[in-house]
């Protein structure tokens, strides 16, 4: 209550700008300049500096003012952003970009080839384990002249460019950090950058404040003059924020599912669900499979057939996302619409356990598991609970512990549980954001790599396949076999493709137009009428 | 007995406490009659109403009956309420009886060990306990005992000092009865009705502490409790009220059950008191 009730005075502290505008706008209107755009960011991050923290909030926000060489669209092809082209070598070891003419620092210093270098090969690297599993293949990064890059391979790699979107590799200004502590430079409290909003004010649990950026390299752009992100820890208080018109733009989890459909229903708000393409979570049962009988690929096949995903999307997440149907995500790279796992059915489902040797005991249970229910909110118990009672009909107990973020971390991270929820990113190509789950090299005690701990060697082979081959083609095919045995095989139980809708008022344009949703620049929204 | 029943009678308000009390006890023992089944079993679609598709009280995000809920959840309540004072009373009840018999410094002694809890907060020592040990039904009954036995210390130990030196216990001792015998058999049932009338507090607020921490949370995942229904109702208040209204009614109407039977027992048990109570009303 304590909660709601500070949501609201946050909330009503805000000047109420831009109430009133005419609700019925036409497609393809005219942009418009000026105006404050209100969003929110929830749960607040501890800095903004992109590359020091990469959660989801930094990640739907520092793009504002941090850019990436390029960005995607929602089929994931590369569009320019600070690279004007690019050009790829036909063995697939070379790329050299040729970057924007007259890209100034918010600064005022100006934008250099030394700046990309300097981020990719010493910021990130240093910074972010994800960045360095794929830079350390690079062999020399070096700037041909101020406004040219060249990079060269130590072997072809594919997926190469993914790594150059903002939310992968922002470029970050090489005067303020070279040399120093990256964590601790002064820049990461006041982050500079080359995007079209420059950071002005940050009150913390309040709001943080960007203002548009005079000298930003578009012309004519950006057309807002604010962006302002709200701080309000409430659930109910970020809904009424959005339908009080106090704030136009809700994103990731401020809006719980639940509240949804309501939302639908009025008039003047937007509902899209477009925009999670590059990043594509996908949720599953994490299984332990060094917990007998979970090393039994019949048993996680039947636990499997024994849940209902549709009702899983239409019930608790009330039609927002789709059920799985393998472990890649169907707007990745190399999904394969082939590949599927076997349907919803739970009289199967009995039959094979029945026949797998795990026979029914008086009490009506074959045997008991422990089970950690993600603690991200309300939701994921929510589907803890549906799962128990889904294994219930099939004779497995769900024995729920609770537990908070941090212990669920560290107990997944040393592989102290039975089974878990767990939801990951697919960063657009399954050798960045889906090998790691399933291959026993990457077998380790952190989170999100393979900590239930599958191995099997024609799936590492086929992975390792797909990762080095150069053409798309052959990468198809070892990503099509993979698949079709791990949808077999059942290594985890994947449940839902998520999708965080982003609810915004209609008079706000240009909101979702990449595959990367709010995690973008917003150089071309503007607020019509 | 008649007597005490007599007095007990005259106060109508622990009649009716009474009545509702047994109704609650017979909701729980008949849950699985009347609400065959798990109650986390989804029994229709989510957000029905009260009174729609057969769901008396309406279904929550799941679609799982509400109804069901409060009443397998009362078994929960009142098994957590009934041990935890039991444990509770146990601990102040022995506490107390040392330190109010043997006094000097043993008294001393065991009254700074019970400050020291009374000190902390008990709600938040509580959370800080079952956060500490993990949520389950064990731990949510070791903590709320452990941060409600310090009155029962207190007020045991009073009544055993001023019991001490009456002629009776005097008498026992110079019988040569040994000092358990005389605390047990002749003290305790002595000192017993400020005893009962203060458990019967002690099982409300203990209800009233589970339930708080189901609603945050902190609650046995695994079990249906009135706290749980109404924590998990909360985000969805404005979608629907009949999930938080219900299972807080259900809590308040037991609580207040059981205080008001708390108050009979204690006219029943001091008829002087309750005779000068009637008068100054």
């Amino acid at each position: 209550m304590a909660f709601s009730r500070r949501g609201l005075m946050a909330a009503a502290a805000s000047a109420p700008v831009l109430m009133r505008a005419s609700d019925a706008l036409a497609q393809g209107i005219a942009p418009r300049r000026g105006g404050t755009l209100q969003m929110m960011l929830t749960p607040e991050p501890p800095v903004l500096q992109i590359g020091v923290n990469q959660q989801g909030p930094t990640l739907a926000a520092a793009p504002k003012m941090f850019q990436g060489l390029v960005t995607f669209s929602p089929t994931l092809e590369p569009l320019p952003l600070l690279a004007k082209s690019w050009t790829t070598s036909p063995d697939g070891k070379e790329y050299v970009f040729s970057l924007q003419e007259n890209v100034k620092w918010h600064d005022g210093q100006p934008f250099t080839a030394d700046d990309v270098v300097f981020s990719i090969m010493k910021f990130h690297t240093e910074l972010s384990p994800r960045a360095r599993a794929i830079f350390t293949l690079i062999e020399t990064c070096e700037a041909k002249d101020p406004l040219t890059v060249r990079i060269v391979l130590k072997q072809a790699f594919q997926p190469f460019m993914l790594m150059f979107d903002a939310t992968a590799a922002a470029i970050v200004p090489k005067h303020l950090f070279d040399g120093r502590d990256y964590r601790t430079a002064p820049a990461v409290q006041h982050p500079i950058g080359t995007g079209p909003f420059k950071f002005t004010e940050w009150q913390r649990g309040n709001f943080v404040r960007m203002d548009r950026f005079d000298d930003y390299w578009k012309p004519g752009q950006p057309y807002l003059d604010t962006i302002i992100y709200r701080i309000i820890p409430d659930s109910q208080s970020r809904r009424l924020a959005l339908e009080s018109g106090q704030v136009l733009l809700s994103q990731a989890s401020d809006i719980e599912p639940f509240d949804i459909p309501q939302l639908r229903q009025r008039p003047n708000l937007e509902v899209n669900i477009k925009g999670w393409e590059y990043f594509s979570p996908l949720s599953w049962v994490e299984l332990n499979h060094r917990v007998k009988p979970l090393d039994d690929a019949r048993v996680r096949r039947a636990m499997s057939m024994a849940i209902d995903r549709a009702f899983i999307v239409n019930r608790l997440w009330f039609g927002v996302g789709k059920p799985a149907t393998g472990p890649v995500a169907s707007t990745t790279r190399f999904f394969d619409a082939d590949a599927k796992i076997a349907a919803f059915n739970v009289r199967e489902a009995n039959a094979l356990l029945d026949a797998a040797g795990y026979p029914r005991k008086a009490d009506g249970t074959r045997f008991t598991l422990k089970h950690i229910p993600l603690p991200y909110g309300e939701i994921w118990t929510r589907l803890s609970e549906y799962l128990r009672q889904a294994m219930r009909q099939i004779g497995i107990a769900f024995d729920l512990e609770s537990t908070d973020a941090g212990s669920w971390a560290r107990r997944v991270g040393n592989w102290e549980y039975e089974t878990t929820i767990n939801f990951v990113y697919q960063f657009g190509d399954p050798t960045l954001g889906v090998e790691r789950t399933y291959v026993s090299t990457n077998i380790q005690k952190v989170t999100f790599t393979n900590t239930g701990g599958y191995s099997n060697p024609q799936v590492d082979a086929l992975f390792l396949q797909a990762r080095s081959a150069a053409a798309a083609a052959d990468r198809q095919r070892a990503f099509s076999e993979v698949q079709k045995i791990l949808v077999q095989e059942v290594p985890q139980i994947w449940l839902t493709e998520l999708s965080f809708p982003t609810v915004h008022d209609k008079k706000v344009q240009n909101v979702i137009t990449t595959g990367l949703g709010v995690s973008k620049s917003f150089d071309d929204v503007f607020i019509a009428g | 007995m008649s007597d005490f029943w007599r007095r007990f009678r005259r106060n109508r308000g622990a009649v009716v406490g009474l009545v509702i009390l047994a109704l609650v006890f017979a909701m729980a023992a008949f849950a699985s009659v009347l609400f065959p089944g798990s109650p986390w079993d989804m029994a229709t679609a989510p957000f029905v109403p009260p009174g729609e598709e057969g769901m008396l009280l309406g279904s929550d995000s799941l679609g799982r009956d509400v109804a069901a809920g409060i009443a397998h959840g009362a078994r929960i309540s009142l098994m957590v309420g009934a041990v935890s004072t039991v444990a509770a009373l146990f601990i102040g009840v022995t506490l107390g009886a040392v330190a109010g018999y043997l006094g000097g410094w043993v008294d001393d002694a065991v009254m700074r060990f019970t400050e020291f809890f009374q000190t902390i907060p008990s709600f938040v020592f509580a959370i800080l306990l079952v956060a500490i040990f993990t949520p389950t039904i064990g731990s949510v009954v070791f903590a709320i005992a452990v941060v409600s036995w310090p009155p029962v210390a207190r007020v045991v130990r009073a009544e055993f000092l001023s019991l001490r030196s009456r002629e009776f216990v005097q008498a026992a001792e110079v019988l040569g009865k040994s000092r358990i015998a005389i605390v047990v058999t002749d003290i305790l049932p002595n000192a017993m009705s400020p005893i009962v009338v203060l458990s019967s507090l002690m099982v409300a607020s203990a209800i009233l502490l589970e339930s708080a921490l189901s609603f945050l949370g902190l609650g046995d995942p695994n079990l249906m409790t009135w706290g749980f229904l109404i924590g998990s109702g909360r985000s969805v208040i404005r979608i629907a009220w009949w999930m938080s209204v219900f299972p807080g009614l259900a809590i308040f109407v037991t609580v207040l059950a059981l205080n008001l039977v708390g108050e009979g027992l204690s006219d029943a048990l001091n008829p002087r008191l309750a005779r000068q109570r009637g008068g100054a009303a």
